[in-house]
């Protein structure tokens, strides 16, 4: 995939980092990379990746278009696992699409 | 609905640490899909999506290389690369070798 050339066809990321996000908690069947621990958590936009082909629709023989804008989206792990034994600081990135994000005041 | 291949969080005991050497078979495995993706005839997400229909009973009961060669089987069928008729035959063929592997 090149991140630098689907952007080209694409609009600007809705989300700038630092922005708190939603994880959209939704049970959807099909192909899904957003892990399941991880929805309906409230993570940090850490940084925009690139705009890139929708897994989703790739999974299937599709083109993948319209791209997608992903993030690195940071976690803090105390708030992802209530039982966390590690380090009250310690973080957690995970690539995620802009579309399994809503921002955080939506909720 | 949690995907029985989306484990993260799941209470799976020590992660066990010690290396294990891959039979030429499963290198092989990873060959073909490197050679399919490369040659765009199959993408890797297409074959994440094959990993997660074989059913949990299936996927927990084989290997990692196993799963991954019955979803790239699965797969190439499905988009008419070969056929049923062809690989059975060829399964057929190599079982009667004397040494199958390698």
């Amino acid at each position: 995939m090149n991140a630098t050339a689907n952007a080209a066809t694409s609009s600007a990321p809705a989300y700038i980092a630092g922005e708190r996000v939603l994880v959209r908690q939704v049970d959807s069947p099909g192909h899904i990379r957003t892990p399941h621990y991880i929805r309906g958590k409230t993570g940090t936009i850490e940084r925009f990746v690139g705009f890139f082909k929708n897994p989703e629709e790739l999974a299937y023989g599709r083109s993948g278009q319209p791209v997608r804008a992903l993030y690195r989206v940071r976690f803090v792990q105390s708030q992802v696992w209530p039982d966390y034994a590690g380090a009250a600081g310690d973080t957690l990135d995970i690539d995620l699409y802009e579309h399994w994000l809503r921002p955080e005041a939506s909720r | 609905m949690q995907g029985y291949h989306d484990l993260g969080g799941a209470a799976a005991g020590p992660v066990p640490k010690e290396e294990h050497e891959l039979q030429l078979w499963e290198k092989r495995v990873e060959a073909l899909l490197v050679m399919l993706t490369r040659r765009k005839i199959l993408r890797v997400d297409e074959n994440r999506r094959g990993l997660e229909s074989l059913g949990g009973e299936v996927y927990h009961s084989l290997n990692y290389a196993e799963r991954r060669i019955l979803a790239i089987s699965n797969n190439l069928i499905l988009k008419g690369v070969i056929s049923v008729e062809a690989l059975a035959a060829k399964m057929a063929e190599i079982g009667e070798r004397k040494d199958p592997l390698p």
